[in-house]
């Protein structure tokens, strides 16, 4: 099982401080953050992308090639991509060159984002939000597959004679997620694929989880044959202090302040209501090891770290605890009474190999 | 013996509240008349005031929380709605508005609706017909043709009572046939996939 974090790449001021960082700050935060993710021993970072103020990641390709060239193994993601209004064919190349520059440490999360401006902005218009995401990733899946393209659809100029370059690392694309909070339609589409999905997991109840899971494992057993072969990646937002009081006192103004859910439900109903954990390392690790009661067993577990204007410091310090305390202890228990042949999540090393297998099916036999 | 459930929404915020003895006054003849058609009645009542702060809560975060979203359910799952709002300032109240904002899209499509409203004079009754019935259009509602009005002065007096009680009993008449002679609500999963991934594919 993979663990990692994810992050909006928010600039928000500090509640406790009235301090902002300078986009310059943050984007060089997000940064440090990526590069203490793997030294604490995590798995997976993933950058959020947006295009309006107070968000800094537009373009995650140039950060994460960045951090690709000044780490060793940590695998480099994004929550999510924007597959509704960014162009299908520069994802297929931005993505290809990352796989060459990080020697294949890379995958993506489809997402349609959130924010009805930004549409616009990109030729786009909000309601089209679900054809978008169905037609834009069918160009992207065969971009990454087949070397020439003629392609016509309804919202992109057509393509004749179009070859995608470079070419995916060793003829295999990356891996693909595609990220839901209540869009059924979505979750089809990732079990059509094979492809991954990620429920968000974060500032939502576990019900909408629960079922977008459940209908995602029951249509990928449909298209594929069995729903435990599906692969299953959640968010999880956590503040950790070794006494939970602590915890809780710290991060308040920062949850009262927040983005998002901030000025609404009490940081109780909150962590009540949503998956949030506020309080100890023993604390989150008991609750995590309760969401595999409710989407079964899954393959990658990202947190929230870095929101609500924390400052650089806390971050590190909270990666600190979830590297040392949390993350070893969540590997150990969830590969306890894991079936055999439940699947871990494709890297490109494993993709490469079952490109092989399927090339050449008597080496393995 | 049939059953039909008819959830009963008052916006009233005084404990007591008019808008509250207003509501209870159609319910109890909403589930008169449903008995004389032969149907029995469940009549389940949602003062919003007890939910004022999950309201506001549901509107900033984008979701309900588990209690209030028992609420919602009961009455996207009612066979027929009496809804009761005060007279604030020439409409309906705020957080009346804001509970009906926060009904998933379609859940009141086709569902029976009996509006009343409260105020202090009869010099706000139009806002039935101006304010909570183009609400209720628009949520393809089906609003009953008689709106029952309060005013202090229809509390005060037997006279005043009768004739309140004349216009609840006509209300709670039409209101009953409507939801008598239809199938039981059904309430849309939102999780439900409906379109095939061919057809999504084809643009469909």
């Amino acid at each position: 099982m993979q663990f990692g974090i994810f992050t909006v790449g928010d600039v928000t001021p500090d509640p406790t401080k009235g301090t902002t960082p300078s986009e310059g700050d943050r984007i060089k935060a997000m940064v440090t953050i990526a590069l203490k993710a793997e030294e604490v021993g995590l798995d997976v970072f993933a950058t959020g992308e947006h295009h309006n103020p107070p968000f800094v990641p537009s373009s995650p390709t140039t950060m994460l090639g960045y951090i690709a060239a000044r780490t060793e193994k940590l695998l480099l993601s994004t929550a999510t991509t924007l597959i509704t209004t960014n162009d299908p064919v520069k994802i297929a190349e931005d993505y290809a060159m990352l796989q060459h520059l990080a020697d294949g440490r890379v995958d993506l999360m489809m997402g349609r984002g959130n924010t009805g401006p930004v549409y616009p902005w990109f030729g786009q218009d909000i309601r089209n939000g679900i054809p978008l995401a169905i037609e834009n990733y069918s160009l992207l899946h065969k971009l990454w597959r087949e070397e020439v393209v003629d392609w016509k659809g309804r919202f992109r100029t057509p393509l004749q004679s179009f070859t995608s370059t470079p070419r995916p690392l060793d003829g295999v694309p990356p891996f693909v997620w595609h990220g839901s909070i209540r869009s059924p339609e979505i979750a089809e589409q990732a079990a059509y694929y094979g492809d991954g999905f990620f429920a968000n997991h974060i500032f939502w109840p576990k019900e909408h989880t629960q079922r977008m899971v459940g209908l995602y494992r029951e249509r990928f057993g449909h298209y594929h044959g069995s729903p435990d072969q599906a692969i299953v990646g959640l968010g999880g937002q956590v503040f950790m202090r070794r006494n939970s009081q602590d915890a809780v006192r710290e991060f308040r103004p920062y949850f009262d302040n927040a983005p998002v859910y901030g000025h609404g439900p009490s940081l109780e109903d909150f962590t009540r209501e949503t998956p949030l954990t506020v309080g100890s390392p023993q604390q989150v690790i008991d609750r995590t090891l309760g969401f595999r009661d409710y989407v079964g067993d899954y393959q990658r577990q990202l947190f929230l770290m870095d929101h609500a204007g924390l400052p650089l410091k806390v971050v590190l310090e909270q990666l600190d605890l979830l590297g040392e305390e949390v993350v070893p202890v969540l590997r150990k228990e969830f590969a306890k009474n894991r079936p055999a042949d439940v699947p871990e999540a494709p890297t490109h090393a494993s993709l490469v190999a079952a490109a092989a297998a399927a090339a050449s099916p008597e080496v393995v036999a | 013996m049939t059953q039909r459930t008819i959830a009963v929404v008052s916006g009233g915020l005084r404990q007591p509240s008019s808008s509250r003895l207003l509501a209870d006054k159609l319910a109890a003849a909403t589930g008169e008349e449903l008995t004389r058609l032969g149907v029995t009645p469940k009549i389940e009542v949602i003062e919003l005031r007890d939910h004022a702060h999950e309201i506001v809560d549901n509107l900033l975060t984008g979701f309900p929380a588990s209690a209030f979203a028992k609420v919602v359910e009961t009455v996207a799952a009612a066979d027929g709605l009496v809804a009761v709002s005060p007279i604030f300032t020439a409409s309906y109240s705020g957080l009346f508005k804001s509970f009906v904002d926060l009904l998933p899209d379609g859940s009141l499509a086709g569902k029976p609706v009996l509006i009343g409203a409260t105020g202090g004079t009869a010099r706000h009754s139009l806002a039935l017909d101006h304010a909570l019935r183009p609400l209720f259009a628009y949520t393809r509602s089906i609003v009953v043709p008689t709106g029952v009005f309060a005013a202090a002065e229809d509390w005060a007096g037997e006279e005043a009572v009768e004739r309140l009680d004349k216009r609840s009993r006509r209300g709670a008449a039409e209101l009953a046939a409507e939801v008598a002679r239809r199938e039981p609500a059904a309430v849309e999963d939102p999780f439900a996939l409906r379109t095939s991934f061919e057809d999504l594919l084809a643009g469909d």
